[in-house]
């Protein structure tokens, strides 16, 4: 009998619509896994109920001969910053938990129509903040990897850490993600599966719970390039609901996928060789050169000259965006409400506040006030947005000299839980390579390229050309196909 | 530049989250770490240069001037608008008492 767990969304979909297994053996299968997996915490909720119902319909529309849809038949984990419709939605934050939004966010709906079913809401941090999956207040999520010979729990990476995790541990095929600064990428990378966040405005962002609007991206996290741009297809689209949703068709990139790069230039930015970078992830990044150039692709250097600026500034422009948009947590229209004896409102904003929020978040918070108050608005966030703009100039010079770049996804491998701690500011280098793709809006994917010499994945990252998500999609497939990355994370939950 | 312990009681206050002590104490040395940090983007020669405003170029759109157009944003829900409220009454929001 076919071990349908370590099918992906490609074949899940094939075999189910060619009658070679059932949508319902699937979902009871991915159910099982999930509820055997609880020792991860990947999930905040499970919602079983739903992806049996889909899989009911999907293989009820194939007794009718009916379409089955792009994800007929497959059951996928949610990440828990969707808001969807009386299922609990909470952002992994107490100042939402029992929130059960009225609404379906545009993207989940999107999937839902495609004939995907929901096996749960994933664990992530808290309002998306985090890098290691250690601010959710639902508590920390495991990585299914463990460092060869050592037993300590290792983050899955974040802030889509459930979706890294439950992906990897082959407990759901494909998860979504977001991305405001690496939060698809670098979880993707840490635990050896692809994920892309596409052009900003792809994806909508109506129904999903705002952190850094300017930023924010959903995307796919899956096992393969293949699964990514078959689920993305049907994640993207325009949204009149969101006002900077792209007015675009979406392309059928799963049918236009091709690995020969021939003709194709592959930029290798000089600025992203750090210091503090880990040995193995250069080694990692000479031999993605090497496939991509075996791949048919000319290799050239291109620079990005103030990538060590797009760090710094990502973290004045996002807490300024976060302030404002988590300024709606009042205790008033939804969620917690802290309300001490004899309290008058104000009392009982900051109350509820204090209560609801975590650490790190209103550490953000407070750095996004801070930065926008008077006085400060200009030397801080102007002075972002302006290198923002730099940013985003760097990559458009580069990219007229190149079709993709090629980076490291992160600059070291995974840690043990609890490990970076100390300080928030080690947290926020990890996504030193991720964030300049994020302030310039473009698509950008990690796929995995090797583990390294502890038995952890290491990711290399593909950036596109705005609306080339083709481009990065055939890069990734390129190399795919060379590091025939097989390795899977021993059962041990 | 750094923050002093009073500047950020007045960004909590601001930010309308509640702070003991022991929390501002706490707080103090990490926002000063990333302000530090944040510091280096005064190296960069900004002058001439615009701040970003929209990542992707798009234009922003009317929608048509109809009528609950969209089923979801439009009128008429207050009870889904309610639903999820702390403390909802006779369907409006409740709140504490603001006016002596």
């Amino acid at each position: 009998m076919t071990d349908f767990t370590q099918l992906g969304v490609k074949d899940i979909r094939d075999g189910v619509a060619g009658g070679d297994f059932t949508a319902r053996e699937v979902a009871e299968s991915f159910n099982a896994a999930v509820a055997a997996a609880a020792e991860l915490n990947a999930f905040i909720v499970t919602t079983p109920d739903h992806a049996l119902a889909a899989a009911d319909a999907t293989d009820a529309k194939r007794a009718k001969g009916e379409d089955l849809g792009k994800m007929g038949g497959v059951p996928i984990g949610m990440k828990d910053l969707f808001a969807t419709k009386g299922v609990q939605t909470t952002a992994a934050s107490h100042i939402l938990e029992g929130f059960k939004p009225e609404y379906e966010s545009t993207v989940s709906q999107n999937l839902w129509d495609a004939g995907a079913g929901m096996l749960g809401k994933l664990n992530l941090d808290q309002f998306a903040m985090g890098s290691s999956n250690e601010t959710s207040y639902f508590g920390n999520v495991s990585s299914p990897w463990k460092k060869d010979g050592t037993n300590a729990a290792m983050s899955p990476g974040g802030s889509s850490g459930g979706s890294s995790s439950a992906v990897a541990a082959r407990i759901a095929p494909a998860a979504t993600g977001t991305d405001t600064g690496g939060s698809i990428r670098q979880p993707a990378a840490f635990t050896g599966i692809c994920g892309i966040k596409p052009t900003y405005g792809r994806c909508s962002r109506w129904g999903v719970v705002a952190f850094a609007s300017s930023l924010d991206q959903a995307g796919p996290m899956a096992r393969s390039v293949e699964d990514c741009a078959i689920m993305l297809e049907a994640m993207a689209g325009f949204d009149p609901k969101d006002a900077t949703s792209l007015q675009m068709d979406v392309p059928n990139w799963e049918a236009a996928l091709s690995a020969d790069l021939k003709g194709k230039k592959v930029g290798i930015p000089k600025e992203y060789r750090m210091d503090g970078t880990d040995q193995a992830i250069l080694d990692s990044w000479e031999q993605g050169k090497a496939m991509l150039r075996d791949a048919g692709a000319e290799i050239v250097d291109v620079s990005l000259p103030h990538t060590k600026y797009a760090l710094p500034a990502y973290y004045i422009i996002a807490p300024a965006e976060a302030s404002s948009n988590l300024a709606r947590y009042d205790g008033v229209r939804y969620g917690l409400r802290d309300l001490p004896d004899g309290a008058g409102l104000q009392d009982m904003y900051a109350a509820t506040r204090a209560a609801g929020f975590g650490d790190e978040v209103k550490r953000r918070v407070l750095i996004g006030t801070y930065v926008l108050s008077a006085g400060f608005y200009d030397a801080y966030y102007t002075q972002a947005q302006k290198i923002r703009t730099l940013v985003a100039q760097d990559f458009e010079k580069a990219f007229a000299e190149c079709d993709v770049i090629l980076a490291p996804t992160t600059p070291t491998a995974s840690f043990p839980l609890g490990s970076l701690n100390e300080d928030p500011l080690t947290m926020y280098l990890n996504d030193v390579f991720a964030v300049p793709a994020s302030l310039a809006g473009l698509p950008a994917m990690s796929v995995p390229a090797m583990v390294n010499s502890d038995g952890l994945p290491l990711g290399l990252q593909l950036v596109g050309k705005p609306f080339d998500e083709q481009g990065v999609l055939n890069a990734g497939l390129a190399i795919q196909q060379r590091a025939g990355f097989e390795a899977q994370p021993e059962k041990w939950w | 530049m750094s923050v002093t312990r009073e500047e950020v009681a007045k960004i909590a206050s601001l930010a309308r989250i509640k702070m003991g002590d022991e929390e501002l104490d706490r707080m103090v040395p990490e926002l000063n770490n990333i302000l530090d940090w944040v510091e280096q983007l005064g190296e960069v020669d900004t002058s001439g240069v615009e701040p970003m405003t929209a990542v992707i170029p798009n234009s922003l759109r009317l929608r048509d001037d109809v009528v609950d157009a969209i089923p979801e944003t439009s009128g008429g829900r207050r009870e889904d608008v309610l639903a999820n409220a702390p403390a909802a009454e006779h369907g409006f929001f409740g709140v504490p008492k603001v006016i002596e």
